[in-house]
Order: structure tokens, then sequence, then C-alpha cells
């Protein structure tokens, strides 16, 4: 029996896997797959809640987050590739100009 | 006509418009009649309203038009509404038709000087705003006036910014003014406390059945009327604020006639009589208007007799009449006060158009001593300046002998009067007589001083502009209005007799107007025409003489007024430097203000703790940020570490929490 603290317990794997892939890797593709990541996580969460309580509204809020997610994937894409065309690289530190 | 008399007050404010904001570009002709005709449009209005009013039963003579509500706030309303009765019909008269005849000397005399049509502008505006003074039916309103002529006769005064002497005497004049103000305001402030209203008749009513008789002790009254004396002075220029009026004799001529002569510095004196109700119940303020009066009467005269600009006489003659318009209204004699502002907006700025005409022909030059002999080039200014001398000069049959007369009279007889007051006001009756007839015999007769040719004034288009030739007079445009002026200083006073003449018309038309204002038990009549006519004839017999000295002592043989000069140096400086008042009010006042201001105000206060506090905050700021910026990289992964730092203090917390 798969219980509702594994699935949490998954979610929460992910999420950290999410928040670190974020903070360590200069890729702005990989740190951009880690951010599907962390909602995925989120999502896995709500479904785990959803199905604990026996109630639909966490699977609605999934295909909202999912919805978001298909939004920002074509936002965030925009700016991968106009990034690569200024710099040449899909590394994040290269555009470091908005700073002090 | 009278039942939309205001619409005279948009015809100066339309001709303000337009000199004001496209004058530039208009040709200066037109700039000159628009000014001009505005005026004569409103003196018309003014004119078929005043007939209108006559036709009317005395009773009824008081038609308001209302406008509109100003302001209203709680209990407070101020309507924005005007009276026209007597005592404003005669003061409505006297701005606009002065006003025009003025403006239309303006047309010549101004001509050719730079920002002619700002000149035309602010008098326009000016009109403007007298009007709204004299006509307002609440005391707000005739603030908006008060402040408004103040505001015209600074950019007046100002005329010539480029001069420092102008830029400061229009300063000064500001600042003297704001002092009155201050107490003006005051005084309606208290009014509104008091009466609950600031409408001249709510006001009136109000104070008639409050106050039966008149108030004991220095009351509530007493500081209002007090208060609004102090504004009175200021714009009136009565002792202690009079020092601006001799100084704003530096802006141009026909402004010295309208403004600082015929209308302005007599609002003070129509505001006194307009609160007659008031002052007629505080009998100490009344005794204090009446002191001030007389000794600004007499202080300015003394002044007059050594000054050696004609300007300046004439500005310390100005001083000096007020001060017996002051002395009519402190002794309760309102109509007799409103008569001599009359009478002697005609032969006062009579005077200072001559005295213009004089200025023109002899190539901008003021000081009597380098005049002389213009008689015979100048036939028409020298004959209605005549006038204007014997008027105010107290000698019949001309204006100002009746109203004179009349003040005089009333300084010895009424209630208020004292025996003080009537051997001052008459010895300041033979001073004028004096030191006008010196102007006269400096300027008109003797020898010719005046040089002309040396001048090498810049200004075009006037008409004694040639060089070396003789003075010239000027043409129709400014011989008319002295003309009429002058026909106006013979014949003005007639409409005021004194009793033992004829009636006093003026008297009986202004009496509605001064309905309200205490009566007092009734003086015993009769005391007999002889003993009026006998101080008459002493006050007239005094100024033949004081005439007669002063063509001994100028004209006959002027080494004898340097020798009498001489032998009273303490007298003649203190007479020629103005009782030092300048100095004194400089070291006393001015200058302790300037210092305190300097080193606590400017130092202490605004550097030292308005500054300080703003600055403070500011590099406080800048400190600060200067280390807290750094946190901003440019680098995406540290601001997701730093949210990630936050999330976890934020479940730290949570978890400490619960």
């Amino acid at each position: 029996m798969v219980s509702t603290t594994h699935y949490l317990v998954l979610g929460a794997i992910l999420f950290t896997i999410g928040v670190f892939g974020v903070i360590v890797r200069r890729n702005v593709i990989t740190m951009f797959m880690c951010i599907e990541l962390m909602l995925n996580a989120v999502n896995l969460t709500l479904l785990a809640f959803a199905r604990m309580y026996g109630q639909i509204d966490g699977q609605v809020f999934v295909f909202f987050v999912m919805t978001v997610a298909a939004a920002e994937a074509a936002v965030g894409l925009a700016l991968i590739v106009m990034l690569s065309r200024k710099t040449d690289s899909v590394d994040i530190d290269e555009a470091d100009t908005m700073k002090w | 006509m009278i039942d939309n008399f205001w619409i005279l007050l948009l015809f100066p404010l339309f001709g303000a418009a337009v000199n004001g904001l496209i004058g530039k570009k208009l040709p200066a002709r037109l700039v000159g009649v628009l000014g001009s005709l505005t005026v004569f449009l409103s003196f018309a209005v003014a004119a078929i309203s005043f007939v209108q009013l006559l036709g009317m039963s005395p009773a009824e003579r008081a038609v308001t038009n209302h406008l509109f509500t100003w302001i209203q706030a709680g209990d407070f309303v101020a309507q924005c509404s005007f009276l026209f009765d007597p005592l404003s019909a005669v003061m409505i008269l006297v701005v606009t038709g002065v006003g025009f005849l003025i403006h239309l000397y303006s047309i010549e005399y101004m001509r050719g000087e730079d920002g002619y049509y700002r000149f035309f502008a602010y008098m326009n505006l000016f009109i403007f705003m007298m009007s709204i003074l004299v006509l307002a039916d609440n005391y707000l309103l005739m603030f908006v006036g008060w402040e408004g002529v103040g505001l015209c006769s600074y950019l007046l005064i100002g005329y010539y910014f480029d001069t420092r002497v102008a830029g400061d005497a229009a300063k000064k004049a500001f600042i003297v003014n704001r002092i009155g103000d201050f107490g003006f305001l005051l005084g309606v402030f208290l009014i509104f406390q008091t009466f609950g209203s600031v409408s001249f008749h709510e006001v009136f009513t109000d104070v008639v059945q409050r106050f039966p008789a008149p108030e004991a002790g220095l009351g509530v009254l007493g500081a209002i009327t007090l208060l609004l004396f102090l504004g009175a002075t200021g714009k009136s220029a009565q002792i202690p604020l009079y020092v601006w009026l001799p100084d704003a004799m530096a802006g141009p001529t026909p402004v010295s006639a309208l403004i600082h002569a015929a209308t302005m510095v007599t609002a003070g004196v129509y505001m006194i009589a307009r609160s007659a109700a008031l002052y007629s119940r505080a009998p100490d303020t009344m005794a204090v208007v009446a002191t001030i009066g007389v000794l600004t009467c007499l202080l300015a005269a003394l002044i007059a007799i050594t000054q050696k600009d004609i300007k300046k006489v004439l500005a310390y003659s100005t001083v000096s009449q007020l001060g017996y318009m002051f002395l009519a209204v402190g002794v309760g004699a309102f109509s007799a006060g409103i008569f001599h502002l009359y009478t002697h907006a005609f032969f006062k700025a009579l005077l200072f158009l001559g005295s213009g005409s004089v200025i023109l022909a002899v190539h901008h030059e003021q000081d009597m001593y380098k005049m002389g002999g213009l008689k015979k080039y100048l036939p028409v200014t020298w004959i209605t300046m005549g006038a204007a001398t014997l008027a105010i000069a107290g000698i019949p049959p001309f204006a100002g002998f009746f109203s004179k007369d009349e003040i005089l009279w009333q300084a010895l007889t009424s209630p208020h009067g004292q025996i003080i007051f009537w051997l001052i006001g008459t010895a300041v009756a033979a001073l004028t007589a004096f030191y006008m007839a010196r102007l006269m015999f400096l300027t008109f007769y003797g020898p010719e001083r005046f040089e002309l040719g040396h001048h090498g004034h810049g200004e075009q288009g006037h008409s004694g502009g040639h060089e070396g030739a003789k003075p010239v007079e000027p043409s129709w445009i400014i011989k008319f209005p002295l003309s009429v002026l002058g026909i106006l200083s013979l014949v003005g006073g007639l409409v005021g007799l004194p009793a033992w003449l004829g009636p006093n018309y003026f008297e009986g038309f202004l009496e509605p107007s001064l309905e309200f204002a205490y009566r007092g038990p009734l003086t015993q009549e009769g005391q007999g025409h002889a003993s009026e006519i006998g101080l008459t004839v002493l006050v007239v017999t005094l100024a033949i003489v004081a005439i007669w000295v002063a063509y001994r002592y100028f004209l006959a043989d002027p080494t004898r007024a340097k020798q009498f000069a001489e032998r009273h140096p303490a007298l003649y400086q203190a007479f020629w430097n103005k009782f030092y008042v300048d100095e004194i009010y400089d070291a006393f006042i001015v200058h302790p203000i300037g210092r305190l201001s300097e080193s606590f105000l400017w130092r202490g206060i605004d550097d030292g703790v308005i500054d300080a506090a703003v600055n403070g905050v500011a590099s406080l700021f800048r400190n600060w940020s200067r280390r807290v910026r750094k946190m901003q990289t440019g680098y995406a992964r540290a601001y997701a570490s730093w949210i990630l730092f936050g999330v976890v203090l934020i479940f730290v917390y949570y978890y400490i929490v619960s």
C-alpha cells in the first residue's frame, strides 16, 4: 500500500533536487528544467492531498499549475533563446549586468 | 443698469487680460486706447447706476448684486456679492472717473517706454481690484480687493524694475503693507468670531442690537476696530506705516496720481467710513484714529516743506491730507472724511499729473531747484496746477476749501473733537498752503534754472524730446485730463457747502450708508453760524498769509529761505531728513530682524534643523545602501539562493512558533 506519506516524501525529494539544480547549475536550460521539476513536485503533493481527503480541489489546482507552467515555458524558452543570441552561450552567469 | 452694475468689473478685467497676455504683439496705440476705453466703460456703467440710484428714495438706496456663494464651510459663509449704495457710489465714481482721466493721460505720458502694454495691464488690473474693494458687500471680499490693489501697487512701483531704487521701493511698499494687512485680516477673523458673519449688513445690524451704547473701555469692538485700523495705517500711509508712500514715487507719475494719491491710499478711509457702525461704538479707537491722523498730518506737512523733489513734496502732501481724512473719521465726521477724500482725489491727481507734465517738459528732471519760470512755456499745466494748489491750500471757492473747512469745524465741535485737533489741523492748513505755494513758485516762477539738451535720455516720442529746445507743453491727451480735473478742483466742492452757506448735498447723500453709526445724544444746534464763519475766515487768512510768506521766502528773495535754514540747522536737517524715521526703523526694526534672521533663523533653524534633518535622512540612506546594495550581484543563482534562504527562515520560524 502506497500511503500519502510516500507521495509527500517523493514530492519533497523532487522539489529539493529542483531547488539545488537551480542554485548550482549554470546552464539555463538545466535550471529551467529544474524549475519544471519543482512545479511537478508541488503537483504531486497536491494530488496526494486530494487523494487523501477524497476531494477534487487539488486535482483542479494541478490543471491550473500545468497551464501556467505551459505559459511560463513559452516565456522562459523565449528568454533563453534571446539570451543565447546575445551572449552566444546558455551560461546564466554571463547575464550579470543587472547589478548595483 | 443698476440691477447688474457688477458688469463694470468686467471691462478692466478684460483690458488687463488682453493687454497682459497679448499686449506685447498689439500696436502701442491700440494698447493705450483699449486700456483707457475699458475704464471709461466702467465709469459709464457707474455713472448710469448712480443716476438710477438718485432716482430712488433715500431709504432704498442700497442695491446688492449677488453673484454666487464664494466660500461655505460649516457656519462660515462668504458671498461673492456687490453693494451699490451712496458710499460705494461715490468711491466707484472717483475710482473709475479719475482712473479714466489718468489712463488717458498715460497714453501720451508713457509713450515709448519699455513694457507699455505691461503698464496698461497693471493699471486695468488695479481698477478691477479697487472696484472690488469699494463694491464688496462683505469684509472678506473687500480683503480680496485690498490685497489686489496692494499687488498692483507693488507691480507699478516696480515698473522700472531694472533700477534698484524702484525695486527696493516696491518691496518696501509690499512689506510695509503686509504688516497692515495682517492686522486687517485678524480684524476680519475677530468680526466673524464675534458676529458669526462677515457681511456688512449682518454685522452692522447685529452690532446695533448688541451695542445700543458705545462700548465702555477697550473690549471686543475696540480690538476689531484697532486691528482694522492697523490695516488702514498700512494702506493709507499713516504713522507708523507711512514710510512706504514717499518711496513709492519711484513708479511712473500716472501711477503716483492714480494709486498713491487719488484712490488706493484712500482705501483705509473708505474702510473706516464703511465700518462706521463699529467705529462709532469704540470711543477709544476713535481717539487713536484721530490722534494718529492729526499727528501724521503735521509730521508729513513739516517734511514736505523742505523736500526738493517735486514728487516727494506731493507724496508727503498726500500723507498729510490723508491725515486730515483720518482726523475727520476719527472725530466721527465720516461724511466729512469721505468728502475730503473725494475733493482730494481731484486736486491731488491733478497735482501729480501736472508735475508729470512738468517733468516731461524739463526732460525727466524732478528737482524743483532745477526748474523755475515754466509758466510761459506750460500755460495749461500752470493754470490747472494753480487751481489744484488753491484747492489744497483751502482757498474758497476751490474744492479743498469746503472739505477742509468741514473737517476742521468737526474736529472742534463733534463729541469726539478736541481743541488740540483743531489747532494742529489749522496749523497744518497754513503749512499746506506754504509748501504748495513754494512748489508753485519754484516750478513756474522766477528765473529759469533748467538745463535742456544735456540730458542723454534715450526716450523717444515725448513731445519735448528735441535737444536744446524750449520746454514744450504736451498734446491735448495730457491737457484734457488736466483741464477736467482743474474744473473739478474748482467746482467739485460745491456739493458740500458749509451749514451757514447752503445745503450740504454730499452729507445728505451719504446719510443712508452711515445709518448704523452710533449717533449719540444730539448736540445742541443753534451754536450760531457766527463762530463757524469766524473760524473759517481765520483759517483762510492763515493760508493766504502762508502763501505770502512763501512768496517772500522763495520768489521775492530766495536767499532768505537759505539763510533761515542756515540759522536753524537742526530744524532744517530734521525736516530734510524726514525726522530720521527711516533711519530709526532701520536701526530698531529692520537690522535687528535682519541679524536675527541670519544668525538664528537662517544659520540656526534653516541650516541647523531643517536642512540638517533632510540631509541627515538622505546621508543615512546613502551610507546604508552603499553596503546593502552589494547583495544585488546580478547572478540569478545568487538570488535563487537568497530566496531559498528566506524560505528556510520562514519554515524555521513556524517550526519554533508551533
